[in-house]
């Protein structure tokens, strides 16, 4: 992945500081406070995470994956399985190369065809896993549910996701300025003319979707210990997966850190709304659906940029007013 | 070995067959171009010119045959792995890569194609294409505020990005104006000056006439004619085809 | 084995007419709708409510319940969904958003269902008795279900086959822009098609819940074979979906009673695998051109 220029614009370098400087702020809050507002910071951080994650694949693909809750529950179960017999980290590491290799899987059998296909497919995935793994655990091994017993308290998991955040955005970054990104820029645009340029577009998008899938994988690592106890359904809750697809598109895929803008209120709302109305989380979600497809196609951040537009193109029209009357005066 | 290498034919099509159903779109059609040839595929409307042209290209799968590039087969691969050996093409209705800039529309072809560049080196080539085709100074334009013919020549800029061993126009010239069509024209006498090896399908016997050294006729997927383009167009088996027969 | 052959065949006698309503949505009205289980949960819980306080009949209460799944149907695709067609620059754009927005309409539906009916399983008996059929017991209430599923299955092959509007469906099935071009109102056409769709599916889940224990959140899992089943069949291919239902019904029987019936799910996928790897154009479609 040669970089398509070598050095960092002065934009970038802002961004990048900015974002630094950011995450650094984020990090202290478990000096103030270790209750309510960490627990909701952590549910922030995870959803950045796994919302970033999709977006470097469905955002310029535009495949709807449906396949986070797989993913998040094998990393989930990694570390869940292992965690009596071999360090963390390295159980991370198992979470990040089995989630990627079975979005190569997914991704080969379904990636060749139209986005309906690979929606069909994803939609199931979690609950077949779920299946086989409950199937696997009841037949083989004493009981399903498991327990995982770490010095880990929600500020360490909180600090992780922070570190993850920060590696899934320079991911995110390498790979857009990379051929992988610039490819799947065209493939986004018109898969035809992708594949008459010479590009081979199910590898392309098979190789983004393992990255994708194995980041959100580590995600699901990083939170066993915060489960304690892990059972296949809560390990493979098909939810994760619509909350991730509402939030990044509530916030837009058009750029890398769009989605912020989706999670933040989201899991902020989604939160009171499960505390206070558990029985309408459902209607939320659908509502939140419609909501994106009707009022906000292109997110917050697309509806960012049309007020910008706007208001430019208002000043420019402006302007011109100006000039034309003041040529009428002159004349 | 060929004694005179120069003209050893650069894509040997050799009983090419597409059949789609019961349909056959193209019926055991060969023929040989050589390097530096331009050559006219043409014919009436549905006589197979545009699916020949994706079986060359990839886009479709010959039912049978064989098709070779410099001697290696290319048929029965898939077109991404086609266009890496060096074909390029244009589309009959223009594909343009709309949330691109021209430039990152050019580099497309310069990144991926047969040449495969990367940073300066595509971007260097890109500016260049831009230049030839009359775009100079617009790579920073977004597509959508481009006019048909600049669409065109982009899309042409893109096929050539990958310095190929054979372009593919899919009646790149079709729907310009008269004006247009000049420059359209001379831009292609320009390319066949420089060598390239090309295959246009087109309506415009104008252009036929005054641009190709040969042209091959087909009619209902069957090869009728091939040959000198002044003799090929006064045989009586292409005018037929074209205007009908007498009794009909 | 026969047993399995015809418990089988009566799952994949419901399962067909979903995938039927499915296909006709997706084949004919070009919307992939993610919500279509709902309407078989909707069904299922008219069903109950129909027999528990009116002690209709469920199978007469398709009678009832279909026409209101039609115009619900109708009414959500001409002012939901229309809308998506219209303003789509491309094929692949309506996909997204009606896949979007039908994710919308499903867990509206769900939620909906959840405030009414909670999150519990419901049955109810309903001709619950045995019956003998070659040497081995059925529930009646299944193989009555089957037989209404059959009736109105080709019902709907003759209308779609040999009625003058059944062939125009077809044709804007094949190509809309043509059939637009033949004077067959199109827009028309599709809704009809979607609401018809619908109303099958709803058809599927009055007869379903004679012998099924169904909950406000299943519909996803009955949309997710549906879909499964209208690829292997070929998208919009009637007869294609029909086998397709039967096969994927006697591999779930066979798979859950002489493997593991945990395991019912995991069959499916073996065979959407199967066919996508080998014939993504369906069991019984012609390659791509």
């Amino acid at each position: 992945m040669t970089p398509l220029l070598a050095t960092v614009t002065r934009k970038e370098a802002r961004i990048a500081l900015f974002g630094a400087a950011a995450l650094a702020v984020a990090a202290t809050l478990p000096l103030f406070d270790t209750g309510f507002y960490l627990s909701l910071a952590l549910n922030v951080a995870m959803y950045v995470v796994l919302c970033t994650a999709w977006t470097l694949f469905s955002g310029p693909t535009h495949y709807i994956s449906l396949a986070s809750a797989a993913f998040f529950g094998i990393g989930t179960y990694s570390v869940a399985l292992g965690i009596d017999t071999l360090p963390f980290p390295l159980l991370v590491a198992v979470g990040f190369v089995a989630s990627a290799a079975l979005a190569g899987l997914v991704g080969i059998a379904t990636l060749r065809l139209s986005g309906v296909y690979f929606v069909i497919f994803t939609l199931g995935l979690a609950e077949l896993v779920r299946q086989v793994v409950t199937w696997a655990q009841t037949n083989f091994t004493h009981g399903v549910g498991l327990y995982v017993f770490t010095d880990f308290t929600e500020t360490h998991i909180y600090w992780m996701l922070l570190a993850l955040a920060a590696i899934v955005y320079v991911t995110g970054w390498l790979v857009n300025r990379s051929r992988l990104g610039f490819a799947l820029r065209i493939i986004g645009n018109d898969e035809t003319v992708a594949r008459h340029v010479g590009i081979d577009t199910a590898r392309a998008k098979v190789l983004l979707f393992m990255i994708s899938g194995g980041f959100i994988g580590i995600v699901g690592a990083c939170l066993a210990p915060r489960f304690a106890y892990v059972e296949p359904p809560s390990a493979f809750n098909p939810m994760i997966s619509f909350q991730v697809v509402i939030m990044a598109l509530l916030g837009g895929t058009g750029r890398l850190w769009a989605p912020l803008l989706g999670v933040i209120p989201f899991t902020i709302l989604f939160d009171q709304v499960s505390a206070y109305f558990p029985n309408h989380t459902s209607l939320v979600i659908g509502i939140a659906f419609m909501a994106v497809v009707y009022l906000l196609p292109r997110g917050v951040i697309g509806f960012v940029d049309d007020m910008r537009r706007l208001k430019k193109r208002f000043r420019i029209v402006l302007v011109e007013d100006e000039g034309a009357l003041g040529k009428e005066r002159a004349s | 070995m060929s004694a005179t290498p120069s003209l050893a034919p650069i894509l040997s099509i050799d009983g090419a067959r597409k059949a789609f159903g019961g349909l056959v779109a193209v019926n055991d059609v060969s023929f040989d171009v050589r390097e530096g040839e331009l050559v006219g595929l043409i014919g009436p409307n549905g006589s197979g010119k545009t699916t020949m042209l994706n079986l060359i290209s990839g886009a479709l799968r010959p039912t049978s045959g064989t098709i070779s590039l410099a001697g290696a087969r290319i048929s029965g691969r898939p077109a991404h792995a086609i266009a890496r050996q060096g074909v390029a093409r244009t589309f009959q209705l223009v594909r343009i890569l709309p949330s691109m800039t021209a430039l990152e529309n050019v580099m497309a072809g310069a990144v991926f194609g047969h040449a495969r560049t990367w940073g300066d080196d595509a971007r260097h080539v890109a500016v260049a294409l831009l230049d030839r085709v009359g775009l100079a100074g617009r790579g920073d334009a977004m597509t959508g505020a481009m006019t048909y013919i600049d669409h065109k020549r982009l899309e042409l800029a893109r096929a050539l990005a990958s310095n190929p061993r054979l372009l593919l126009l899919d009646e790149w010239l079709a729907g310009l104006n008269p004006s247009e069509l000049k420059l359209g024209i001379e831009l292609i006498r320009e390319l066949r000056a420089d060598g390239r090896t090309i295959i246009m399908v087109e309506h415009v016997m104008d252009a036929i006439r005054s641009l190709c050294d040969r042209c091959v006729v087909m009619s209902s997927g069957v090869k009728i004619a091939d040959g000198d383009v002044a003799d090929v167009l006064t045989r009586p088996e292409v005018v037929s085809a074209y205007l009908g027969d007498d009794d009909a | 084995m026969m047993e399995i052959l015809i418990t089988g065949i009566v799952l994949g006698g419901t399962y067909a007419l979903i995938a039927v309503g499915l296909t006709l949505q997706y084949g004919v009205a070009r919307i992939m709708n993610l919500a279509n289980g709902e309407n078989l949960v909707f069904a299922c819980f008219g069903a109950f409510w129909l027999w528990s306080t009116l002690a209709i009949n469920p199978v007469l209460g398709v009678i009832f319940i279909a026409p209101v799944a039609f115009v619900l149907n109708w009414l959500i695709y001409v002012y939901a969904l229309r809308p998506l067609v219209n303003r789509a620059r491309n094929r692949g754009q309506l996909e997204v958003d009606s896949i979007l927005a039908t994710f919308g309409l499903m867990f509206i539906a769900q939620g909906v269902m959840l405030l009414g009916f909670g999150g519990g399983y419901y049955n109810y008996n309903f001709l619950s008795e045995p019956i003998t059929i070659l040497g081995a017991n059925y529930g009646l209430n299944r193989i009555v279900a089957l037989g209404a599923a059959a009736f109105i299955a080709a019902a709907l092959y003759l209308f779609l086959n040999h009625t003058r509007y059944g062939t125009a469906i077809r044709a804007v099935a094949v190509d809309p822009t043509a059939a637009g071009l033949v004077a067959i109102d199109v827009p028309r056409a599709s809704a009809f098609a979607f609401a018809l769709g619908g109303a099958l599916t709803a058809a599927s889940g009055a007869l379903l819940s004679t012998f099924y224990t169904f909950n406000a959140s299943m519909g996803t899992l009955f949309t997710m074979k549906a879909l499964i089943i209208v690829i292997m069949g070929g998208v919009g291919d009637v007869r294609g979906a029909v086998i397709a239902a039967l096969l994927l019904g006697i591999t779930e029987t066979a798979v859950a009673s002489l493997i593991d019936p945990g395991l019912t799910l995991a069959a499916t996928y073996a065979l959407f695998i199967l066919v996508l790897l080998f014939r993504p154009q369906g069991i019984f479609g012609r390659h791509p051109a």
